[in-house]
């Protein structure tokens, strides 16, 4: 059963210029992107900086409205469009999607104790027996394997892996058919990583939690996701189960992509595919593939038509007009 | 942070110290900061005691602010003996007698008989806080001879005494600038506030505006607002007209930290969260929000404090703001605007001193407030 | 000046010489009320045409460390003893202390950049907005030599080509803002190469990037390394960027070099448990997809609230109760590259 589906989902942002702040182009954060969530199952959401994936998510939580496209969700039995939902009919589904930030700082209200942090959601919900959100709180932080006597700190108290702990607490406390995490782990220190990373799976697997995991480290999106959904200057170029995407990548950028990644194993001195220029101005975005620029596989059809997302295989599907003949490297 | 804020504790009791500083909410921390900021708190200090000299003005003063007497004109400060001839602790002054040199008109003052200081004892009527009626007052002279009088600081023209006239000066200097912040406070708050909301045709409407009252030249302004108040006015109808003109052109600062502060904030992602969980915008507001703010606004209203007493003084100094019988500050420095008087009497400069330190100290605090409500910012 | 740029250094000095030795470089903060020992202790070399990497995650000193060497630490940060031996001129000149030079004496001003030069992890904040990238470079030229202003611009022009800017006659008189991420770190390093140094310290080069922009400015550096013969100081916190780059690793946790040696041996025979939990932990794309890490327990204490003895101790799977809470272990000698400071390689006093 899938929990979300994204239709040909659009986002333009106007860029206005001059004194009348008339509108003079667009930046085509998300131009057209297709993807779906099976229930219990982690999908990432990779990229490079300003390819899309933030944008994305912020449409999913409606946090910004999309400009185009469809975003249905599953809840209680139907499915509605979350994209052309207005704000107000929009409450009711909020609870269902939750979010895990990126920054543990800025994440938490540094004017409320813990208590007040995990339990707002819950009062905002109808719980209004101080008692019965006590009891709650304490479930939840047991839950992230904070001790529950933490309950009266202020956030100040705690670390970057202990903000985040509480965060996901929050997330947790609504009981959410999905959430989505924007890079929950890319500002801990290394050695914190992974207790973030394992509660997350752990989490998951007892709670049967559907995450939308949005990041830019490979290595860390190896750990935690089934599905991987590869995105580059607003377009979806490949998405395909974690152990086939990273064993053998069917678009050009992917290759390129696993192999800059530093391999922690001074033996394993790859050769680098070193791709040759800049990414793509997604204000002013090649002709055809956006991509082409920069590959070394490219031809002139690439440069005038635009590859659709098609299932080369069950379950894979790619953005590449040369899909079928290339034999592309992956990592072990 | 926790040994930085709590100064060097044993190994005993830092656990115990880790968890005051863990359950320790944002005005605490704030406080534990400030705390550490000498210059500031030494600054607290003194608004406080120029707060209370203006709650207790009328006990401070010795001689009734209004009470002139040619014969004491430009009369020289006395100066306090603390020990009697025989050495025991017996503080006495001097007192003067005037007569006017038949060669030069000119007054001249003769050391007189020595006069015991006492303390609380009955002077002119006044009432404490408006409610209390009484004539006790701190210092005064006992068994003093017709025409004996205390004059700390010296007298002015008509032969007003000085001290008492600052003292009555800094209570409604110091007032002054309090309702001129609160009344600007409010509208920044609530146009900074709106501002910020609701965007777009009115912000930018509030943002023009304010921009609009920045460029005003003060002065000229101060000066048309103030010959627009009918002559006929009563002082108390005066002041309130002052404290409004200044209000109205002060708040613009606060508006524009209030707005920026605003927009800073809804970016933050735990407002994202109470959105995400379902909050409506008014709860975002009050509970997420607001909060935050609060240290800001403090700190922001006394950085515009002094402003605003400044503001006070030169209105009055140029005769624009409060006019005699009222005394404030500005117009205490109005007698020592020609240079015949101040040749004559250059005590009456002490009247710019308590505006220097009470400047000085709302400036040292405000900063002090300031570095310790954001210490990241 | 040099002929030419693009040659090999004119007299590069023998790969391996060494230039840099820090020996017991200790750099405290004094604030009112404690100190933090930022750098403890530390000692390491560094060779020609060799990277020495040091790793490490917040607070641990490894930038402290490199600012130290260059006498930039700010106030009130201060070496409170040990040594920095410079052999300038690529291993000719007489070794100098740079330790004992004060921040803004002539010696040290002469040293900065010329010498040594440092590569910051956000490019952007350490460029000035007002000036063309081609003036910046101009004048790091003309500072440490009399060359003309067209020699400068010449010259300018020849270091962006060197570091693979594209058309460099034209991005010479663009302003940094007008650059992408990855082109400005290349003219960070163009600027950091202007006055030719023998060593060059990267802080985080990377960080801020994409990991396909990482990819072009690391094998950037590795392409001028073996061309110009640099000793490479690479400060990260990234054990992938380090198993690429580095020859010798320098492992540092809260102020104190626990491990060091060369880098094949850091990551299939590390010594202390502190790299080994390290390399456990970090997730690594080479992984079987969904498994779980390894982690370390707890969180790096605050610098100000520094454990005793060993300062690892409280996350330490082999900690032992009486000996690594009560002292801090000395450093054990394993071979002239190699030694780690922990109490089960001895490390008594």
């Amino acid at each position: 059963m899938n929990v979300l589906e994204v239709v040909n989902l659009r986002k333009y942002f106007p860029i206005r210029k001059g004194l009348l702040r008339r509108i003079a182009g667009q930046v085509r954060a998300v131009d057209g992107v297709s993807f779906h969530i099976k229930k219990g199952e982690t999908l990432a959401l990779v990229g490079e900086s300003g390819c899309g994936k933030t944008t994305v998510s912020r449409c999913i939580l409606r946090a910004l409205p999309p400009s185009e496209g469809e975003i249905r969700f599953a809840v209680d039995g139907k499915v509605v469009d979350l994209a052309k939902l207005p704000k107000r009919a929009l409450r009711p589904y909020r609870r269902h999607i939750q979010m895990v930030f990126q920054d543990p700082f800025s994440s938490l209200n540094p004017r409320m104790v813990i208590a007040d942090i995990i339990g707002e959601p819950l009062l905002i919900n109808g719980m209004r027996s101080g008692e019965e959100r006590r009891k709650r709180v304490k479930e939840l932080l047991d839950m992230v394997q904070l001790p529950a006597a933490y309950m009266n700190r202020f956030p100040h108290a705690f670390s970057g892996g202990q903000r985040q702990r509480v965060g996901i607490a929050r997330a947790l406390a609504l009981h959410p058919s999905l959430i989505v995490a924007d890079e929950p782990v890319s500002a801990l220190d290394v050695s914190v990583q992974a207790q973030i990373l394992n509660l997350l799976l752990d989490l998951q697997d007892r709670l049967g939690l559907t995450y939308l995991f949005v990041a830019h480290d490979l290595s860390v999106v190896k750990h935690v996701s089934d599905r991987v959904a590869v995105m580059y200057v607003g377009r979806m170029v490949e998405i395909a189960g974690t152990a086939d995407i990273f064993a053998r990548p069917r678009h050009p950028y992917t290759e390129a992509l696993l192999s800059a990644v530093p391999k922690p194993d001074p033996r394993l001195k790859s050769e680098r595919i070193i791709l040759e220029r800049d990414v793509a101005d997604p204000a002013n975005p090649p002709p055809g593939c956006h991509f082409h620029p920069r590959c070394r596989y490219a031809v002139e059809r690439c440069k005038v038509d635009t590859p659709a997302l098609q299932e080369v295989e069950p379950n894979r599907w790619v953005s590449c007009h040369r899909a079928h003949e290339l034999m592309l490297r992956g990592v072990q | 942070m926790i040994a930085r804020l709590f100064g060097r504790t044993s190994r005993a009791d830092s656990a115990s110290a880790e968890e005051r500083f863990a359950v320790a909410s944002q005005l605490q921390l704030t406080w534990w900061r400030f705390r550490r900021h000498k210059l500031a708190l030494a600054s607290g200090v003194i608004v406080i005691l120029f707060y209370l000299v203006a709650a207790f003005a009328d006990f401070l003063a010795v001689n009734d602010p209004q009470d002139t007497d040619s014969r004491r004109s430009f009369a020289p400060p006395q100066v306090i003996s603390l020990f009697d001839d025989d050495g025991s602790f017996r503080p006495y002054v001097t007192v003067i007698r005037a007569r006017r040199d038949p060669r030069t008109f000119r007054m001249v003052f003769d050391q007189s008989s020595k006069v015991y200081l006492t303390m609380f004892t009955p002077g002119y009527n006044y009432t404490l806080f408006g409610l209390f009626e009484t004539n006790i007052h701190l210092l005064g002279l006992k068994d003093p001879q017709p025409g004996d009088g205390l004059y700390l600081l010296g007298t002015d023209r008509l032969g007003r005494d000085l001290w008492s006239r600052m003292m009555v000066a800094t209570r409604v200097s110091l007032t002054i600038g309090l309702a001129g912040v609160i009344i600007s406070l409010f509208l920044g708050i609530l146009l900074g506030g709106i501002s910020a909301i609701y965007g777009g045709v009115v912000d930018m409407a509030i943002q023009r505006t304010i921009e609009i009252i920045r460029s005003m030249p003060t002065i000229p302004l101060w000066m048309g607002l103030a010959a627009a108040l009918p002559s006929d006015w009563s002082v108390m109808q005066i002041y309130f007209a002052i404290t409004v003109i200044i209000a109205l052109l002060a708040w613009t600062d606060l508006a524009r930290v209030v707005r920026g502060k605003f927009l800073s904030l809804r970016e933050e992602d735990f407002v994202t969260a109470a959105e995400l969980a379902g909050a409506g915008q008014l709860r975002i507001i009050f509970r997420h929000m607001l909060p935050s703010f609060l240290s800001h606004i403090i700190a922001a209203t006394s950085l515009a404090l002094p402003a605003m007493i400044i503001s006070e003084t030169s209105l009055s100094f140029l005769g624009l703001g409060l006019r005699p019988p009222a005394i404030s500050w500005g117009i205490l420095l109005q007698d020592a605007q020609n240079i015949e008087a101040l040749a004559l009497a250059p005590w009456l400069l002490m009247a710019a001193v308590p505006v220097i330190v009470i400047i000085l100290a709302f400036n040292f605090l405000g900063d002090g407030l300031r570095d310790a409500a954001d210490p990241y910012g | 000046m040099p002929p030419t740029l693009m040659a090999e250094r004119a007299a590069a000095p023998a790969a391996g010489t060494p230039i840099l030795s820090v020996r017991g470089l200790k750099t405290y903060f004094r604030a009112d009320d404690g100190v933090v020992r930022a750098v403890d202790g530390v000692s390491f070399d560094v060779r020609a045409g060799r990277t020495l990497g040091i790793v490490g995650e917040s607070g641990c000193g490894k930038s402290i460390t490199a600012r130290s060497i260059l006498g930039i630490v700010d106030r009130p940060g201060k070496i409170e003893a040990g040594e920095v031996w410079l052999t300038p001129g690529g291993g000719t000149g007489a070794p100098i202390d740079l330790a004992k030079l004060a921040s803004d004496s002539a010696e040290m001003r002469a040293i900065r950049g010329k010498e040594i030069a440092l590569v910051f992890q956000e490019p952007m904040s350490s460029f000035s907005h007002y000036y063309t990238v081609g003036n910046q470079i101009m004048e790091a030229i003309r500072l440490h030599s009399d060359a003309t202003k067209q020699q400068a611009h010449a010259r300018a022009v020849e270091l962006l080509r060197l570091v693979g800017v594209p058309k460099p006659e034209r991005r010479v008189d663009e302003y940094p803002f007008q650059l992408s991420g990855g082109l400005r770190q290349r003219v960070m390093i163009a600027m950091a190469l202007a006055c030719d140094p023998h060593v060059l310290i990267a802080d985080e080069p990377t960080t801020a990037l994409d990991v396909t922009t990482q990819a072009q400015i690391l094998d950037l550096m590795r392409e001028l390394q073996a061309k110009r013969a640099l000793a490479l100081i690479l400060i990260t916190h990234d054990m992938g960027v380090i198993a690429e780059m580095a020859d010798d690793v320098v492992v540092m946790y809260l102020g104190r070099v626990v491990e060091r040696g060369p880098v094949d041996a850091i990551f299939h025979d590390p010594k202390h448990p502190y790299t080994q939990a390290l390399l456990r932990s970090i997730p690594s794309i080479m992984a079987t997809p969904r498994t779980k890490l390894a982690t370390i327990s707890g969180s790096i204490p605050h610098p100000l609230n520094r454990p005793t003895g060993c300062p690892f101790h409280p996350r330490c799977p082999d900690f032992k109760p009486g000996v690594c809470d009560k002292a801090e272990p000395a450093t054990t000698v394993i071979d002239d590259r190699r030694e780690v400071a922990c109490f089960l390689y001895g490390g008594g006093a």
